[in-house]
């Protein structure tokens, strides 16, 4: 089977499978923790733009998914704004304090990026726990409303809004698709690659790492706001550090700088950890070195490692293909 | 066209670079000698805006361009080919060649064009056209580097070392294409340490010692040059 066949076959199985998924499973827990898991993969994407793509490791992002939650509930509860403008809005939100942020954040590199955005996310949530006027502390948003029903859809059932984030989720992986395979996409993975290279083939650097970043903080405010909604209550929690941790887990077992990787990292470790639930904290004692081992022998993550054992098979059977040319060049030579 | 007054690079404060200058009228192919860490490889980063200079100025028709970023300087036609054949591996030859023509990606045709002529001066590398950089031998790499910085339609290309590391056969056959670039319009600033070779095709030559020029001249005259001969071409 090839790369094409793979993605004719499974992507619409894929598909057809998060679609059906409600109408076969009943059960409306297991659907609120699918539709959570839905969330979670598009702040993964956003993750993943900056950080597998552009090679900046981001630990600010859980800072960004809260503004945008914290956007759309004091849009939406204090300024009692329409629901779709302030879900716009939050989103604009998002992405210009991460254009601000990534003005000063992309003059650093490596560790030090990482460094720093860690602070800055970390920030964030002392802001948010601390600005009780606008946030309300840390007592949090009650009563974020969900969005407004279309026709008779009513958005406050668990199935509805189900599709309306799987739908949400497929325009996220439709556009990173899009992004990835485009020139700026292939940008990105230049500045990844090296940096001193893509500047020196003529690659304004700066301006294509703050539009990546940009990017990934838009995905990472859609995130949020869809969970301010779908919860509907939100506290400081969401923006702290160990939330950008749960991210990078996701991403890195799912593999980073891939398309699949951010869906099959998070369904799996999401799922996981749920039937893990009854051990508690003790769950950790087996997902440390569960991430230990997979850093150390699968470093791509599964799709990253599936990707590359389908290249040596490719190049495999091009080296026998080209040993059989020869091999009748030889024989026609006699 | 290129006129480096005087201009030291620092790596701290190590210096790697000390007062240099250096001229290239359009046109010309111009070669820089020395050994391993004589201060070719961090001249070439100075000129295309990868390193601050120290002091000094390095102009480009007459303007300066010595405090513009590396970007800006590729799309005032000065294009280097970096050492050691850097290519973006996992990308094929031809995304390769299209990230090479960044600075002029809005016209289209213009790239097209430009891809054709690569692939003429290169046919190998239309055949690998889908193959991953990677995957391509040393010489094909070479090529490939090369063709990519054509495709910024450079005034002045820089190349660092086209030779290291490949086969005898290869290397005459690079020379070769160099000299066919050069013919068709680009200036070319060469640094090698195949004197030989690289004399045959110069117009002038600088010798590096250290960070310093020590030496200078045309072809000829470093040709016939007795240290030059000794250090370098080792008859």
């Amino acid at each position: 089977m090839n790369g094409a066949n793979i993605k004719k076959i499974l992507l619409p199985a894929v598909l057809l499978l998060s679609l059906l998924f409600p109408l076969v499973i009943q059960n409306e827990y297991y659907l609120h923790i699918m539709t959570l898991a839905f969330i979670w993969i598009i702040a993964v994407y956003g993750l993943n733009l900056i950080a597998g793509y552009t090679g900046y490791l981001s630990l600010a992002h859980a800072g960004f998914f809260a503004i945008g939650a914290y956007a759309i509930s004091v849009l939406t509860v204090k300024a009692e704004m329409n629901y779709w403008l302030a879900f716009l809005l939050s989103v604009l939100i998002t992405s210009i304090i991460g254009f601000f942020i990534g003005l000063i954040a992309l003059r650093t590199k490596e560790h030090y990026f990482a460094i720093y955005t860690l602070c800055v996310g970390y920030i964030i949530y002392l802001v948010i726990y601390k600005w009780e006027e606008l946030t309300g502390g840390v007592r949090g948003f009650i009563g974020i409303p969900a969005p407004p029903p279309i026709g008779s859809i009513s958005f406050d059932e668990t199935v509805p809004m189900y599709y309306l984030v799987l739908f949400f989720l497929i325009i996220g992986m439709v556009a990173m698709y899009r992004i990835v395979h485009s020139l700026s996409g292939r940008t990105y993975k230049a500045i990844r690659n090296s940096e001193d290279l893509a500047a020196s083939i003529g690659i304004s650097t700066m301006r294509n790492k703050l539009a990546a970043f940009v990017l990934s903080t838009a995905y990472a405010g859609v995130a949020g706001a869809l969970y301010a909604s779908l919860i509907r209550f939100i506290g400081p929690d969401i923006g702290y550090t160990n939330i950008i941790f749960d991210m990078l887990i996701y991403l890195l077992v799912g593999g980073i700088g891939t398309l699949s990787g951010p869906v099959i990292g998070t369904i799996l470790v999401v799922w996981v950890s749920q039937n893990l639930q009854f051990l508690q904290d003790y769950r950790m004692l087996i997902f440390g070195p569960l991430l230990t081992f997979l850093i150390i022998f699968y470093p791509k993550g599964i799709a990253g490692s599936f990707i590359q054992w389908r290249q040596k098979q490719k190049e495999k059977a091009i080296q026998k293909e080209s040993a059989q040319i020869q091999g009748r060049e030889a024989e026609t030579k006699i | 066209m290129l006129k480096l007054k005087e201009i030291s690079v620092k790596y701290g404060h190590y210096t790697a670079v000390k007062d240099a200058t250096i001229e290239v009228e359009s046109g010309e192919i111009i070669v820089l000698l020395g050994a391993n860490g004589a201060g070719k490889s961090t001249l070439f980063r100075a000129i295309s805006g990868l390193q601050r200079i120290a002091s000094g100025s390095i102009s480009f028709f007459d303007e300066p361009v010595h405090s513009l970023s590396a970007d800006r300087i590729v799309q005032k036609g000065i294009v280097q080919c970096a050492e050691g054949r850097k290519l973006f591996p996992q990308m094929t030859v031809r995304e390769n060649l299209q990230l090479g023509a960044f600075v002029h990606k809005r016209k289209k045709e213009q790239i097209k064009q430009t891809m054709n002529h690569v692939y003429e001066l290169f046919p190998i590398l239309k055949d690998k056209e889908t193959h991953a950089a990677g995957s391509l031998s040393g010489g094909q790499q070479q090529m490939l580097a090369i063709g990519r910085a054509l495709m910024a339609k450079p005034k002045l290309m820089m190349l660092d070392e086209p030779s290291i590391g490949l086969a005898p056969l290869i290397v005459e056959q690079m020379f070769t294409i160099i000299e066919t670039i050069n013919k068709e319009g680009t200036t070319i600033l060469l640094a090698e340490q195949n004197a030989n070779a690289a004399l045959k095709i110069a117009n002038k030559g600088y010798v590096f010692e250290s960070g310093s020029i020590v030496l200078s001249g045309t072809s000829e005259e470093l040709m016939t040059n007795e240290k030059v001969k000794k250090a370098y071409i080792g008859a």
